[in-house]
């Protein structure tokens, strides 16, 4: 029985060995047939890379938002039908901040935000950036870290100090390359002393520069510089993914009872869902993804189709080959092998070939976009089991054909 | 006496053309015993190609028995056919049908590679090389077919029906594309072979070729119509030396 296998295998050898020697009679016409392959597997592995590496990069920004961030906005302003926008109602209190500390369980941190814009005043420059009150917990709800000093901390809320967290990008436009650490800042005409340096995080979901910034605890933004009671927003931390859902029920119905809303009535603030959004981006660039890979899948398709083209022209070819294989007594099955090895070698060859020029098409995007493409093992072992796949059946046909010819007919084939 | 290793009996061959019903042959009885040297003559259209065809288990006859080395042929399918064709059969044809761009030695070896049971990588290449050594070629084995004359070409074309070692060797116009005195030298190949106890059938529509063999088969209109044993057979060896001896006393003269 082994022998016997081995013989087999052997014999399986001896014929590809013949395939092989029939395609490089015909290299030009070979390689020709393979491109369309080639093209093929090479746009399935580079498409799927670049999905996939576009995928990366956006669920890498959705996270640098933080670990499982729910934030609460205050709803729309609507007065005389006109539309004010996110954050333009006044709904949300520090009250309410604190009343969500207290009352939702899943609530691992809380920090209420307030944020305006002013004019910044160090080092004799002045600068016009974002200030924003947050609590002591902001950077760890924001999984953001310190490239220098501290972070203000529960006492320097309680006591509303005068103390700020600067953005890089507006450490450098009023300090340049100054350790801003230890340096006052003028904001509004109220002196703060800086006591942390942010690391950079770049533009944010919006395209805004999260750089540009300073940090401020919300009590002191509160009294001092905003002088208002409402806040912009809660950002919330939630203990595990899987309790972001039920969460953000358990604040909007708070904060409806807060609020004294009755069942007709709106919600007058909005909750934005980090893993929501994230879920959303994940599946569109799926779908993304998908899409590229199937247009590639179809150019891989086409490349089949011109191997049973070349196939079929082969078969027609060497009709008489065929027919004094036949006549010496190759059964049906010897020929139609030998034309599916033939088929398959293309098909393989092309899928070889298809996988560097994937990959090398990959890295050139890697270099030229801003983000890395990501080529997948599944993709390539997909591009190249589905090259095969597609040199068995498309080879199939010509094959039989081959197979099926009367070697009488076959044997005065001119 | 043997049994005869080709046995026909009312052997009928029908083809549809179109519309029309050829029949091809009508009802051959035939027996061919071993170490037979036999010519099947006749005008095209006479049926002597379609039973040749079927004799060589490359077409199936109608209705009728046909009996190859005692197995009947009938009702056998493609792969059946094949394998008898491998073992049993050799083929040689007008145009001799080497693979192109082929070695001398691989076409050889071709029947070899589809055989069952499988012929190993070096008994195949001993026994191509003793094929064509017995056919006197043994020092082209490397040539492609297309460095060879035609009447090597035919040489290497029985080598590979000779290395299967078949029963019967099958023989459909060998000299029909080759010049007389090439002619006469494939016929005193054929006779060495028939000698040394290969039996050997073949079609041929020229007299003095069929005139080498010991039987002639007349047939017409699908039928045998003349079955005799050949009373004046040529000797090629003879002739042969006869043409060398002219040739010599040309150059001398």
């Amino acid at each position: 029985m082994f022998a016997f296998i081995q013989i087999k295998l052997l014999q399986i050898w001896q014929t590809a060995l013949i395939a092989l020697r029939a395609l490089r009679r015909n290299k030009m016409r070979s390689m020709l047939t393979a491109l369309g392959i080639i093209i093929g597997v090479a746009s399935v592995v580079a498409m799927v890379a670049v999905g996939n590496g576009a995928q990366a990069r956006i669920t890498s920004q959705v996270s640098a938002l933080g670990q499982n961030l729910l934030t609460v906005f205050a709803g729309s302003k609507k007065s005389g039908g006109v539309n004010s926008g996110l954050g333009s109602a006044s709904a949300i209190t520090l009250a309410d901040a604190e009343a969500v500390q207290r009352e939702v369980p899943d609530a691992a941190a809380v920090s209420p935000e307030v944020s305006v814009t002013a004019q910044a005043i160090a080092n004799g420059r002045n600068w016009s950036t974002t200030v924003v009150g947050e609590s002591q917990d902001y950077l760890k709800i924001r999984d953001w870290k310190l490239a220098a000093g501290s972070m203000f901390n529960a006492s320097d809320i309680r006591s509303a100090a005068k103390v700020a967290v600067i953005g890089s990008k507006t450490a450098n436009e009023l300090f340049g390359p100054l350790n801003p650490v230890g340096q006052g800042v003028r904001i509004k005409n109220i002196p703060f002393t800086i006591i942390g340096l942010l690391e950079s995080k770049g533009a944010g979901m919006g395209g805004a520069n999260q750089d540009d910034r300073i940090l401020i605890p919300y009590t002191t933004a509160m009294k001092r510089i905003t002088g208002d009671r409402y806040l912009r927003s809660v950002n919330v931390e939630i203990r595990s993914s899987d309790r972001m859902d039920i969460a953000q029920q358990q604040i909007t119905s708070l904060l409806r009872q807060r609020h004294r809303l009755t069942a007709g009535q709106g919600d007058d603030f909005n909750i934005f869902n980090q893993k929501e959004i994230a879920d959303t981006v994940n599946s569109i660039s799926k779908i993304i993804t998908l899409l590229l890979g199937s247009v590639a899948g179809i150019s891989l398709v086409v490349g089949g189709i011109g191997i049973m083209n070349i196939m079929l022209v082969s078969v027609t070819e060497r009709t008489r080959e065929i027919g004094i294989r036949i006549a010496v007594g190759a059964q049906p099955g010897d020929i139609r092998l030998q034309f599916l090895i033939e088929a398959v070698t293309l098909s393989l060859f092309g899928g070889l070939i298809g996988v560097l020029c994937g990959v090398g098409a990959s890295q050139l995007v890697g270099v030229l976009a801003d983000f890395k493409a990501v080529v997948s093992s599944g993709s390539i072992i997909l591009a190249f089991g589905v090259s095969s796949v597609i040199g068995i059946f498309f080879g199939f046909y010509p094959a039989h054909k081959a197979a099926a010819l009367d070697p009488i007919v076959a044997l005065r084939y001119e | 006496m043997n049994p005869p290793v080709i046995q026909l009996r009312e052997l009928h061959r029908t083809y549809k053309s179109g519309e029309v019903e050829v029949k091809a042959v009508r009802g051959v009885t035939l027996d061919i015993h071993r170490g037979e040297f036999v010519a099947i003559m006749g005008s095209s259209g006479s049926g002597k190609s379609t039973l040749m065809n079927t004799i060589g288990c490359l077409d199936q006859p109608t209705s009728g028995t046909y009996l190859l080395d005692g197995l009947a042929v009938a009702g056998l399918d493609r792969k059946q056919l094949a394998k008898l064709r491998n073992q049993k059969l050799g083929f040689v044809f007008q145009s001799f049908n080497l693979l192109a761009r082929t070695s001398a030695r691989e076409n050889v070896e071709l029947p070899l590679f589809y055989s069952h049971p499988l012929v190993t990588l070096g008994d195949r290449h001993g026994r191509s090389v003793q094929a064509l050594e017995k056919v006197g070629l043994g020092q082209r084995r490397d040539h492609l077919p297309n460095q060879l004359s035609g009447g090597q070409q035919q040489r290497v074309a029985i080598a590979r029906a000779l290395v299967s070692r078949p029963e019967v060797l099958l023989a459909d116009e060998p000299t029909g594309n080759l010049d007389t005195r090439t002619s006469i030298e494939i016929m005193g190949l054929f006779q060495e072979l028939n000698e040394s106890g290969i039996t050997i059938v073949m079609v041929t529509h020229e007299l003095d070729i069929a005139a080498y063999c010991q039987r002639i088969l007349i047939m017409r209109d699908g039928q045998v119509i003349s079955d005799t044993a050949n009373a004046n057979r040529r000797l090629a060896r003879d002739e042969i030396a006869t043409l060398n001896q002219a040739e010599e006393t040309a150059k001398l003269a």
